[in-house]
């Protein structure tokens, strides 16, 4: 017997991402440039606090949405580094990474049919996340010469009567891209004119650079009543595999979310929970000293990137850069897979994160400076070779 | 100048074209900010950190409390800098608490660092008291672990 797939799931193409690691899997001594997780392990004092909550036997269920103690260290968390003020016990969900607040807000703010907007290249789980929630996934191009900000003319243009969420990444995962105030201004005005629902996945907002802050579009005026501000402790506290993220949002739809999640879900990982209290109470040194790390990386990758004649913007914010490639004559999978089978170096198709990552590849630099320094050696010699 | 002093402490042997690339400077840029922080006195020198376990495992090193009666002109910086001479201390520093200077020693071997207390550092007229702790086995020193943790395993390829 076959056993038949709902349409809608079988319809949704592998991840390109999936693809790419089952031949890397087959492989040895490549360096991954690949990585999508900081390569530190979670900083001791919040490992440490995590075996003291076992110890003592935390081990059970939490609330539905979350130990009340780390809503109220969530809410003052975003207060401090973000100007936002959320009520802890009703407007906090704590999810199982942000991923799943992610499929949270899209299932409980989509009737079949509506129309979801996000700026692409994007994260890959954004498309999938919308169709498997019965949205319309309709992405936005940015572009390499907009520093792949999303343009507020370009979001008025893709609107239709059907738009009902925007969906915003800043700094972004692939292109390190990041939006200032004024940019953020100008998106939230047409939000708030087209009554557009925005859901910021903000997960790399700790990681900036150059003395650049971050800024939340929920800050904006007229915004926060709209916005589902999205963050988690994964990539600033490194700590992916502890699978905590929140939702902060207006007390209704937090509450819808709640029953999607108390139902599939319960709670997220108490164990995750208690570390997660550590990392935002007392976690900042910890963030500041791996974010220096990442800066020095960031500007050695981009110096050597440049010095190879592969233009590479410096990004301002997460670990990715984002290089354009097309001068070696590539298309980016096919690059992407002979760097890996002739250098054995690992980078991600920018096509992998959309369409219009065509002629781009990107590279993480949660790596460490003797692969990154390996790597980059490597991938000259690769691009002197196809342009020879 | 913070990150220049972190791969400094970090790895000060870092080739310079590369901790010029890190830090976005040009090579003379970087050389005179490494040469101002010599001159000004920020960065006193270099050093190896050794493990004991693998080289001259006769060494020993003592962590001494010491106790002393601080003069009335100078306080303790004349005795402390007096102990400080002797080419046995390796470091030396004034602490709050129970005692005063709490100085870490190394000698070849463990009757020379006996001597140095007995002979040495007791004899001196403002030591009121020590008390000697010989080192057994080092886990951590300068930031560098003396067992080295096995690296995690992470995905080739993550999104």
């Amino acid at each position: 017997m076959s056993i038949a797939i709902a349409d809608h799931v079988r319809d949704i193409p592998r991840s390109g991402i999936r693809d790419f690691f089952e031949i890397v899997q087959t492989m040895d001594d490549v360096i991954s440039l690949g990585i999508g997780e900081p390569d530190f392990a979670t900083p001791w004092h919040i490992r440490e606090a995590a075996i003291y909550a076992l110890e003592r036997g935390r081990t059970g269920y939490s609330s539905n949405l979350g130990l009340p103690r780390l809503r109220r260290s969530i809410a003052d968390y975003v207060r401090k580094h973000f100007g936002l003020r959320y009520e802890p016990l009703s407007e906090v969900l704590v999810s199982v990474g942000v991923s799943e607040a992610i499929d949270l807000a899209l299932r409980a703010l989509l009737n079949p049919g509506d129309e979801v907007l996000y700026h692409e290249p994007c994260y890959v789980s954004y498309a999938p996340s919308i169709t498997l929630a019965r949205g319309v996934a309709c992405p936005i191009e940015t572009k390499a010469e907009e520093g792949f900000r999303l343009n507020a003319e370009a979001l008025e243009r893709a609107i239709t009567p059907r738009s009902r969420v925007l969906m915003l990444n800043f700094p972004t995962n692939p292109t390190g891209a990041t939006m200032s105030r004024e940019d953020l201004e100008k998106v939230a005005e047409v939000c708030v004119r087209h009554n557009l629902v925005v859901m910021s996945d903000e997960i790399y907002s700790e990681i900036t650079f150059d003395g650049s802050s971050h800024s939340s579009i929920a800050a904006c005026p007229g915004m926060q009543e709209r916005t589902v501000f999205l963050h988690g402790v994964s990539k600033a506290f490194a700590m992916t595999g502890w699978r905590i993220g929140f939702a902060c949002a207006p007390v209704e739809l937090i509450e819808a979310m709640m029953k999607i999640h108390q139902y599939a879900i319960l709670c997220a990982p108490i164990m995750g929970q208690d570390a997660a209290i550590e990392a935002l109470d007392r976690g900042e040194q910890s963030v500041e000293k791996m974010r220096r790390e990442y800066e020095m990386r960031r500007n050695f990758i981009v110096g050597a990137l440049n010095d190879m004649g592969i233009p590479c913007r410096k990004p301002l914010g997460s670990f990715y850069v984002f290089p354009d490639i097309s001068s070696t004559g590539l298309a980016s999978r096919e690059f992407s897979l002979r760097l890996l089978s002739e250098e054995k170096v690992a980078v991600v198709p920018g096509t992998a994160f959309g369409p219009s990552g065509e002629g781009h590849v990107r590279c993480s630099f949660a790596t460490g400076l003797p692969q990154i320094k390996i790597a980059m050696e490597r991938l000259a010699a690769f691009v002197g070779r196809m342009r020879a | 100048m913070d990150a220049l002093i972190d791969l400094l402490q970090q790895n000060a042997l870092m080739p310079r074209a590369d901790m010029a690339r890190l830090l976005d400077l040009t090579p003379e840029s970087l050389e005179a900010a490494i040469a101002k922080l010599e001159a000004d006195g920020v960065v006193l020198g270099y050093q190896a950190i050794i493990n004991r376990e693998r080289w001259d495992t006769e060494k020993v090193t003592a962590i001494i409390e010491v106790k002393i009666t601080p003069e009335r002109d100078g306080g303790f910086d004349r005795i402390a800098s007096r102990i400080a001479k002797f080419e046995e201390v390796e470091s030396c520093y004034l602490v709050s608490g129970g005692y005063d200077l709490l100085i870490v020693i190394e000698a070849s071997n463990l009757r020379r660092a006996a001597a140095f207390v007995a002979e040495k550092l007791s004899t001196i007229d403002a030591v009121q008291a020590t008390a000697t702790h010989f080192r057994l086995k080092t886990y951590k020193e300068n930031g560098a672990f003396h067992q080295i943790d096995t690296a995690a395993e992470r995905l080739a390829v993550s999104p």
